[in-house]
Order: C-alpha cells, then sequence, then structure tokens
C-alpha cells in the first residue's frame, strides 16, 4: 500500500526526518510511537504533501508521490486526519463531511447520502449534530468530526495523527473501537499515537521514531514485550492511568 | 426637513451605501481566503467603468458591461498570480505594501491609457433629464439600476456561498487552509477565484455607477477608503454586515450634508474609520474573539 525508502525532510536547514524506511501492507494498521519532537507529525505531513521530501521516495499503491502536490496526493487514495482537529469551525457538520468527499465530487447524490450515513453511522453523534457549527462541538465530537471527514474521501489509507490527545478515557476507547472497525471493514491505518500501550494494542505493527531516525520495528506484540519500549514509552503509560 | 429632501437623501444614501457595500464585500472575499487586505479593490470598480466606456465605441450597452466585468475578472486573475501567487507566507505588512503597489500601479496604467478626463457611461435608461418619482423624491432612474443591480449581486453572491461546491471550497478555504489541502482543495486556484469575484463585483458595480458618478483614473483611492471602513464597521469577513455598514455610512454621508459643508462629506468616512479602529476594532458587529484571531 505505502513504501517509504530513504526519506528525508525537514523545516529550512532543520533536517527532522533522517533516512527513513517503511511500509504499510493493505489491511493492515501500523502505529508509529516516539516522544515528543521525534518527527511523527512531520512524517505523515510529508506523506501528504504538506512538508516537500528532500530526499528518497515515498510509493503510494505502487506510484510515487513525493513531488505531488497535497490536494493531488487526497486523490490518490490518502489522507490524514491532522493533529489537533482541524474542522472547519465556521461550517456545520454536514458541510464538513460533504467537503471530505470533495475528491470523489465526481459520485452521484446518492453516493454521497450514503457515505454520510455511514459516517453518522459509526458516530452517532455527529447525526445529532449534523446542523451544528463544527466550532461548537465539544473536543471529542470535532475529532470525531476530523475522523469521518478524512473517511468521507473513501482512502485506501487514512494516517491519523493522535486522534487520542485531550481526550476523555471513555471517548479515547470508542476512538480505538472505531479503528478496529475500520480495520474489520478492510481499511488501511497509519496510527500515530502517545498512547503507545493502547496504539500497540489495536496495531498489526508498530515502528519506533527517536529524533527523525527508526530505531525499532516489528510486529506489535513483540514491541508491546520489548523491554527498550517499555521503559521508555510504556512505563509512562502505567504512571499515567 | 421636507418629505421630498428626506426622500432625496434617503435615496442618495442607499445609492452610495450599497457601492460602498459591494466595494467592501470585495475586501472581505478576498480577506476570507488569503487574510489579505487587498488595497487595490477600489482600482476593480475603476477599471470596470474605464473598460466598459471604451468598449461601447464597439458594442452596444449590456454587451459592453459584461465583457468589461469579464476583462476585469482576468485582470484580477492575473494580479494574483503575477503578484501573489507565489509568495510562501508572506507577513501582513508586506501584503499591504504589495497591494499599494498594485493599486498605484493600476492608477498610472489607468492614467496612461484613458488620460485625466472625468468620462461616464450613458445612462441605461432614459438620459441625464429622466427623473421618475421614488417616494415622492424624483430621482433618475439610474438610482434604481445601481440599487437593483448591486442587491441581485448581494444575493447572488450568499447564495454562491451557501449552496454552491465552488462557494464551499471557498469558505472551507478561509476556515481552515491546511485542513481545505486535505479534502483536496487547491487553496492556490481558491485564492485566484477570490481575486476574480472581488474584480467582478467590483467591476460590475463601477459600471452600473458610472452614469450617476462619473468614472476618473483616479476615483479608486476614495472607493477604497470607504470600501475598507465599511468592512472594518462591519467586522472584517463578513458580508451582510457589510451590506449593513455600506448603508450605514451611505446614510451618513448624505444626511450630513444638511448639517455639514459638502467638502467635508468625505473626511465624514475617514474619522468613521479612525474612530472604529481606536473604540471597536472588531468592528459593530463582529465579536471581541474573532477580532482577537485576526493577525493584526
Ligand atoms: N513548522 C515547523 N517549522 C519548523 N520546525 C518545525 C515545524 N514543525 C515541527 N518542527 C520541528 O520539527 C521537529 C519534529 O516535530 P514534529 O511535530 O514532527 O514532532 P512530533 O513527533 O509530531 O511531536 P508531538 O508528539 O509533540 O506531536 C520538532 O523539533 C519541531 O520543533
Ligand atoms: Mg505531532
Amino acid at each position: 500500500m505505502l513504501r517509504i525508502k530513504n526519506l528525508e525532510a525537514g523545516y529550512g536547514k532543520l533536517r527532522v526526518l533522517k533516512r527513513i524506511s517503511l511500509h504499510v501492507n493493505p489491511g493492515e494498521i501500523v502505529t508509529l510511537i516516539g516522544a515528543n519532537g521525534a518527527g511523527k507529525t512531520t512524517l505523515l505531513s510529508t506523506i501528504t504533501g504538506l512538508v516537500r521530501a528532500t530526499a528518497g521516495e515515498i510509493v503510494l499503491k505502487g506510484q510515487n508521490i513525493e513531488t505531488l502536490k497535497a490536494e493531488k496526493i487526497v486523490f490518490r487514495g490518502c489522507s490524514l486526519v491532522p493533529e489537533g482537529r482541524q474542522v472547519f469551525a465556521t461550517m456545520s457538520v454536514r458541510e464538513n463531511l460533504v467537503l471530505g468527499s470533495y475528491v470523489q465530487h465526481r459520485q452521484g447524490k446518492e453516493q454521497l447520502r450514503e457515505g454520510i450515513e455511514y459516517i453518522y453511522d459509526l458516530f452517532p453523534v455527529l447525526r445529532e449534530r449534523k446542523a451544528q457549527l463544527a466550532g461548537t462541538l465539544s473536543g471529542g465530537e470535532q475529532q470525531m468530526l476530523a475522523m469521518g471527514r478524512a473517511l468521507m474521501a473513501k482512502p485506501a489509507l487514512i494516517m491519523l495523527d493522535e486522534p487520542s490527545t485531550g481526550l476523555a478515557p471513555l471517548v479515547v476507547k470508542n476512538i480505538f473501537r472505531i479503528i478496529e472497525r475500520l480495520r474489520e471493514e478492510g481499511n488501511t491505518v497509519l496510527l500515530i499515537e502517545q498512547n503507545a500501550k493502547a496504539a500497540l494494542k489495536v496495531a498489526d505493527r508498530g515502528y519506533v521514531l527517536e529524533t527523525g531516525k527508526i530505531i525499532l520495528e516489528g510486529q506489535a506484540d513483540e514491541l508491546l514485550a520489548n523491554r527498550d519500549v517499555q521503559r521508555a514509552y510504556l512505563g509512562r503509560d502505567v504512571k499515567e492511568n | 426637513m421636507t418629505l421630498e429632501l428626506f426622500s432625496q437623501y434617503l435615496l442618495a444614501g442607499v445609492t452610495y451605501g450599497i457601492i460602498y457595500a459591494i466595494v467592501g464585500i470585495g475586501f472581505n472575499i478576498i480577506y476570507n481566503t488569503t487574510g489579505i487586505i487587498n488595497f487595490a479593490q477600489g482600482e476593480f470598480v475603476m477599471l470596470g467603468g474605464m473598460t466598459a466606456i471604451s468598449l461601447t465605441q464597439w458594442l452596444p450597452l449590456p454587451l459592453a458591461i459584461g465583457a468589461a466585468v469579464v476583462v476585469v475578472m482576468l485582470i484580477g486573475a492575473l494580479v494574483e498570480i503575477l503578484f501573489i501567487r507565489w509568495l510562501d507566507r508572506p507577513s501582513v505588512l508586506r501584503m499591504i505594501i504589495i497591494t499599494i503597489g498594485i493599486s498605484i500601479l493600476i492608477r498610472e496604467a489607468a492614467l496612461h491609457i484613458w488620460g485625466d478626463g472625468v468620462r461616464s457611461l450613458p445612462y441605461f435608461a432614459g438620459n441625464e433629464i429622466t427623473t421618475i418619482q421614488v417616494l415622492g423624491a424624483r430621482v433618475s432612474p439610474q438610482v434604481l439600476w445601481v440599487i437593483g443591480v448591486c442587491a441581485v449581486m448581494v444575493l447572488a453572491l450568499s447564495l454562491f456561498f451557501k449552496y454552491t461546491l465552488q462557494g464551499k471550497k471557498m469558505q472551507a478555504c478561509a476556515a481552515n487552509r491546511m485542513a481545505a489541502t486535505l479534502c483536496g482543495i487547491s487553496t492556490k486556484n481558491m485564492v485566484t477565484l477570490s481575486f476574480m469575484l472581488s474584480a467582478g463585483i467590483g467591476a460590475l458595480a463601477g459600471c452600473v455607477m458610472s452614469p450617476i458618478t462619473y468614472t476618473q483614473y483616479d476615483i479608486g483611492t476614495g472607493l477604497a477608503i470607504k470600501g475598507f471602513t465599511v468592512a472594518i464597521l462591519g467586522g472584517l469577513g463578513s458580508s451582510m454586515a457589510a451590506v449593513t455598514a455600506g448603508l450605514l455610512l451611505g446614510l451618513i454621508e448624505a444626511f450630513s450634508v444638511s448639517v455639514v459643508p459638502l467638502a467635508f462629506q468625505d473626511a465624514i468616512a475617514i474619522t468613521l474609520l479612525l474612530a472604529i479602529l481606536f473604540f471597536r476594532p472588531h468592528g459593530l458587529f463582529g465579536s471581541k474573539d474573532a477580532a482577537g484571531l485576526k493577525e493584526f
């Protein structure tokens, strides 16, 4: 599905990503864990084209996308739910979803309606609030809307950047349940999480990113059992919970 | 004040007010998609009038106006592509200087092409002495043309933003540029579109007002100040508030004639602008929180 080879990227003179290689197979949930500032968001931004790669390759469904513009990459079937719930605050919930389906705008009205119904099914609270302005939703509802909007594009690969940050435990649980449901329905997910334990529990495989380099990769259960990972990323989790 | 005089002032106020509103909406459309205050907004109005006047030599009036609007829209797009598009996250100050530069450029080009003479389009119906009775006042039918056409433009714009995909895409860009990009919307194209749209409504307003207000190469500056006042008064970004604010400014100007000498009329807008910037920078109707989010 997605294959990244020796990817480098940064901001101006600052090199953030250093020779990153990773891949995501169809139907998999892959998680990327790492401390604050490790470059996780930068990696997703580079895949979506918001940040330019300075070297290396990004191959999506067999095609190189590293030189495409961000708005074109979405059309290739890769959607990002960005960090920090970037909803269209001045527009209604339904309008947000309709805009999410923009890459599918040649589809009929009927498919659009079905797509929206599917999202309302995943997140019933959005149905209740469909006419409300997105900016007036609660943080959790906004996160669900951001996920729903990305799913409206019917992406082959959906990337989630810290979907559970700042949410109550019950809402976090719900979000992870939905990520699992996405996999059951055959979606491919690349998940970034601070909550490494929860992420590794739903994921098939994982990568550990440290100061812009991948220092560890493996099956999710192996990583969960790994001593270094436990000390660096899971220990803190245990204390916090 | 007699009823007739009152109606006369009222209609004059509404006529000018709705023109200011259109210029103010032009500011808002570009501001919303880019965060830029385009000080060349008044020049679009001038260009619309001037181009249409020149085209009437070869074309019948409606066609000349239609063609002028299209030409000015293309100029708007060209301005954006040449001067704005390639900038990467410019500062507000830099943008202001650039748009003022563009306005000077257009004005000088207009002086070169059309000279400094005062021109005007013919009246759409009748001639300069034709009058009709409205609310007890005798006014030129052109007044109704101005009010009607501008009102239709306001309505069409609000329908455009509410119901069309293009309108929604522009709104999305205004709300969150990054999220719009992630939905597959080309924000650069939306910015070009916003310049075209602002140029187009400005040009059309410039055409309908030309018979009564006349057109000269330098009318843009004054209109830009009025339009900017209206946009700020309405709390930058809101089109409906701009209409209210435009009518308010138009009426204040019109009725002030009975109190202060005509020569001071233009000073009123400036005074009002300064007063708002000092006391209510978020506009009469805008909210304080929204103002806090703006860059300046
Ligand atoms: N727009 C930017 N301009 C300059 N530097 C940036 C920018 N965005 C991020 N950085 C820097 O790049 C590095 C990696 O940031 P990034 O946001 O990718 O980290 P992250 O792993 O997502 O962290 P977090 O877990 O806190 O979200 C940081 O040192 C950060 O300061
Ligand atoms: Mg991050």
